[in-house]
């Protein structure tokens, strides 16, 4: 942990000053350089386009014409404002019943009716990010250790271990096997964090995958699930993308394990579930994150922490009644999964034109890039990083890098899909098509690689100058920016 | 327990105390007016319900921030999308005019210096995170709010030490009081990094005078510690004072931009002065940029959903409107406070006089059978049950003298704020004590007045009071 700070002899706590909360990494190079040129069709047609960012904006209007053929669901309409004051001093920390059954429902919807959730054990939060947090001080005593797969979602070193004092313990997962998390690797990290002292409290993994857009297999998940049986751990599924998967087998949720694992190999009490309407629905502006436990102390306790960031009840309202929309919600969820097909066609056909194979994947809101062929050195994460420069400032794209997942593996990438226009990811596949034939004329014309050696050496020498340190502590998309910075907003807003 | 970390088995939360427990009570057995006439009427919530309508009103007639446009044009889009844990820009200046004109445009507040939170539950708590390490201890006056107890100390592991304020002043903070709790915490081996008032008071419905702010930042001047100030009731005070806030007392001794400036913290909500606690709008004010700066990381974990950011945006822009709330918000919450203690003065109980809140602080010592915490539970038992009032007892906002209850008179409408006076008043003439009063209630005020050595102290709280300086 940081220092402690004497501010003028009155000291802050260590969490306050130290940089445990992962912002300070030079991975905001990449946001700070799309903040300063962003792209745009017509006002600034070679600004940087953001892919960097985990949105799913391609089924905003849909839910915009719902609100506007249900004004009663707002307060603040002639046809709602009598519920007004109601809601205004609703803050019931079990959050409004019709709330919770309409996430129950939509839950169940958005794994397509395999499997049915108790709203009794639906717990409000602040977003995932409130979510994940609030599990782990329930689970975890300063101290403990949570076992995560990696490549992981950048900014679970903060909201899982900040302010809880949580360690992470990654899971190393290789592309020998395509990423896949298998329980063999999970017991070596178990074994390993026993063998240092260590208490494992739990497993906590995304599922689908984040970075990865990966599912987990169903004997895998089951496997693990009566792993953490026999250990007697936790195991919590962040399925905050569930809805977002748009080909193949059928995502299979822990839920479902629950409900078909023969129940002397499982014990329930040590699965809980983290869900959001942030990816699903496209709404990370409106804080919706949920706890839900199959642990009624959990739930208890989780209920009572969600003070700390309960869903605005404005907000719950709205929702109640969108989300027990049948009709709404089955041609929201099954047109949302057409779009994201055929944007990851699109994507990877156009990588593919370049030389660029990507992860097989078939959910999420981004891919997993390949690029290990343009590395100079492929065990190299300097060569990943001086490689993530280039796409910033020659190809003119915000794509994030594997390490910042803290990938073991260099030269892989995460590029997103669904928060931009479709002209946009055409701009943008065009961009990387002509950089890599342009470098593989190079490559051909030049004896070796003598100019992008160049290139690269400056390059190298330029972010030599400003610290470039990779950085394991880190950092993540959605929306989060270094002080200063508001958060970068798809060119399709500015339109 | 399987498991689970200490904080699902402890009770940290602080749920267990008698204050929720009149809740749940009331939660079984609601007061309606057709459906319940004998249920239990809720007296222990301070909620602000009585200028809705002005709000609604609002409402109707500015469609464009009711049906999330901005000149017209749709803007649900950027709405969903905004998650920035800066907040919006155009809700931070509203904030901080209104903040500004709360304390009469006296102070200026910079928007950049807001940090929005969940509530004042969550403003509370990451400021805990900011300031203190597990173990570190902040100094509060007695009797203050029991969701401190889960807000301070549960996730944090901050230690709360108690500065015991009693009836003899008027509950006042005094400068030995400040002494003992901070050697107090010393004699425990904790590292005291402020104090933490509520300004107005919960449960004493008063407002700080200029006198206790100036010992306030004179204490944590000498002490070199932090102040954090909850003004969340800021915007209800009625009586014929001005709010004074601790950034007066910082511009009237001249100590803006000083090292001291950045010790002191404000906590804002629009849960009580707008009666909007469904919305979860809470803000953190500092002088301290790297406070700022932490806790504004830390509200990813409970931010402000923008669709009710954007709604406040313009409601709280609008300045005839924010004028015109806060003049008819004050007038209204006096005359249900007249009702509230004159209710109670003909069933011959008196309170601490109050200028602000959502409550009264009211001296049920004569109706105690013994001067003993249990005889303060007894009591309450029998309101909750017998009478059907939940009201808090005293105890349970750790005051350190048995009797005192608060009772809130703004979220309930005055016929059943008449009820529950009448079912008092009732309640008060069946006991000894009572019939005894209410032979010469008249005659027992008048007796009130004269300070008395008797195990049963009778004091006026109005001279009490230390008349403040303005």
């Amino acid at each position: 942990m940081g220092s402690l700070k004497k501010n003028g002899g009155a000291i802050l706590s260590r969490i306050a000053t130290s940089n445990q909360h992962g912002e300070n990494s030079e991975y905001f190079d990449g946001w700070k350089a799309y903040d300063k040129d962003p792209f745009h069709h017509s006002r600034n047609p070679h600004g940087i386009i953001q892919m960097g960012l985990a949105e799913n904006q391609l089924c905003v209007e849909l839910i915009k014409d719902w609100i506007k053929e249900n004004p009663k669901v707002s307060i603040c309409t002639p046809e709602g404002v009598h519920q007004f004051s109601d809601i205004a001093i609703f803050q019931d920390y079990h959050g409004l019943k019709e709330f919770r059954q309409a996430i129950a429902h939509f839950m169940g919807k958005a794994r397509g009716g395999r499997v049915t959730f108790d709203p009794e054990r639906i717990v409000m939060s602040g977003g995932a990010t409130g979510a994940n947090e609030t599990i782990m001080f329930c689970l975890a005593d300063p101290g403990d250790v949570f076992l995560v797969p990696s490549p992981y979602y950048a900014a679970f070193d903060r909201d899982l271990r900040w302010r809880t004092g949580v360690e992470i313990i990654p899971v190393h997962c290789s592309s020998s096997n395509s990423f896949k998390l298998t329980v063999e690797a999970v017991e070596w990290a178990y074994q390993k964090a026993q063998e240092s002292n260590k208490k494992v409290k739990g497993l906590i993994l995304t599922n689908p995958s984040n970075p990865l857009g990966t599912i987990l297999d169903k004997d895998t998940l089951k496997n693990l699930v009566r792993f953490v049986t026999r250990k007697n751990i936790h195991l919590v599924v962040d399925e905050i993308y569930a809805g977002t998967v748009f080909a193949g087998d059928n995502f299979v949720s822990v839920a479902e394990v629950v409900n078909n694992v023969d129940s002397s190999e499982i014990d329930v009490d040590l699965i809980h579930i983290v869900y959001s309407l942030s990816k699903d629905m496209g709404l990370p502006g409106f804080r919706v994150g949920i706890v839900y436990s199959y642990n009624d102390s959990v739930v208890s306790c989780a209920r009572k922490m969600s003070s700390f960031g309960l869903v605005s009840s404005q907000t719950q309202l709205m929702l109640a009644s969108m989300l027990s929309d049948d009709q709404f919600v089955e041609n929201f969820l099954m047109e949302s999964s057409r779009r994201l097909g055929i944007r990851h066609g699109v994507l990877t056909s156009g990588l593919k034109k370049a030389g660029i194979t990507c992860l097989t994947s078939n959910a999420g809101l981004f891919v997993w890039m390949d690029l290990r062929h343009l590395l100079i050195d492929r065990n190299s994460f300097e060569s990943e990083i001086e490689l993530w420069h280039i796409i910033i400032d020659k190809v003119k794209l915000n794509v994030s890098p594997g390490s910042s997942f803290h990938c073991t593996e260099p030269g892989w990438f995460r590029v997103c899909f669904a928060n931009m226009g479709d002209d946009t990811l055409d701009v943008a596949l065009r961009r990387i098509q002509d950089f890599v034939s342009k470098k593989n004329k190079l490559a051909e014309k030049s004896s070796d690689n003598d100019e992008i050696i160049q290139n690269n050496s400056v390059k190298k020498q330029k972010w030599r100058q400003s610290n470039l340190r990779l950085s394991f502590r880190r950092l993540y998309e959605d929306g989060l920016s270094s002080p200063g910075i508001m958060s970068p907003h798809s060119p399709l807003l500015r339109a | 327990m399987k498991q689970l970390s200490t904080k699902v088995t402890s009770n940290g939360h602080g749920q267990d105390s008698s204050y929720f427990l009149g809740w749940e009570e009331y939660e079984k057995n609601p007061y309606d007016e057709i459906q319940n006439p004998n249920g239990m009427i809720q007296m222990g919530l301070a909620e602000n319900q009585l200028c809705f309508d002005l709000i609604e009103s609002w409402l109707a007639k500015n469609p464009d921030a009711a049906s999330l446009k901005r000149n017209g044009q749709s803007i649900f889009r950027e709405l969903a999308l905004f998650q920035d844990y800066h907040g919006m820009p155009e809700f931070k200046k509203a904030m901080a005019d209104f903040m500004e004109e709360i304390r009469g445009n006296r102070v200026t507040f910079d928007p950049k210096k807001i940090v929005l939170a969940a509530g004042s539950t969550s403003a509370n708590e990451t400021l805990m995170f900011c300031l203190a390490e597990p173990g570190d201890a902040f100094l509060l006056p007695t009797p203050y709010y029991p969701g401190f107890d889960r807000d301070l100390k549960w996730r944090t592991g901050a230690e709360i030490v108690p500065i015991h304020c009693s009836s003899s002043n008027g509950f006042q903070i005094t400068e030995s009081a400040l002494q003992q709790a901070y050697q107090q915490a010393q004699k425990l081996d904790l590292k005291v990094k402020g104090v933490l008032v509520t300004n107005p008071s919960n449960p004493l419905g008063t407002a700080l005078t200029r006198r206790e702010l100036n010992l306030l930042v004179e204490f944590i001047t000498s002490k070199n510690i932090h102040l954090i100030s909850d003004e969340i009731y800021s915007g209800t005070m009625y009586g014929f004072e001005q709010f004074i806030s601790v950034m007066d007392v910082l511009k009237d001794k001249k100590l803006e931009n000083t090292e001291v400036s950045k010790r002191v913290h404000v906590v804002y909500s629009l849960s009580k002065d707008l009666g909007l606690p469904g919305f979860r709008v809470g803000a953190i004010y500092s002088n301290d940029e790297m406070i700022v700066s932490a806790a504004t990381k830390m509200s990813s974990f409970g931010l402000v959903s923008s669709q009710t950011q954007y709604l406040l945006s313009a409601l709280l822009s609008d300045k005839k409107f924010t004028s015109q709330y806060l003049e008819e918000n004050q007038k209204r919450l006096k005359s249900r406070q007249k009702r509230l203690v004159s209710g109670l003065e003909s069933a011959g109980i008196t309170c601490l006089r109050s200028n602000a809140g959502l409550f009264c602080w009211v001296d049920m010592r004569h109706l105690l059978d013994t001067n003993t915490f249990e005889a303060e539970l007894d009591l309450w038992k029998k309101i909750v049950y017998n009478v059907k009032l939940n009201i808090s007892p005293g105890s349970s906002c750790h005051c350190t003298e048995p009797g005192w209850f608060r009772v809130c008179f703004a979220n309930l409408s005055e016929d059943t704020l008449d009820l529950a006076l009448k079912r008092l008043k009732t309640f008060v003439e069946s006991t000894d004590c009572g019939r005894m009063i209410s032979r010469s209630s008249h005659e027992r005020l008048k007796s009130l007045r004269k300070k008395t050595v008797s195990n049963w102290v009778f004091r006026v709280s109005w001279s009490d009071r230390v008349p403040d300086e303005r």
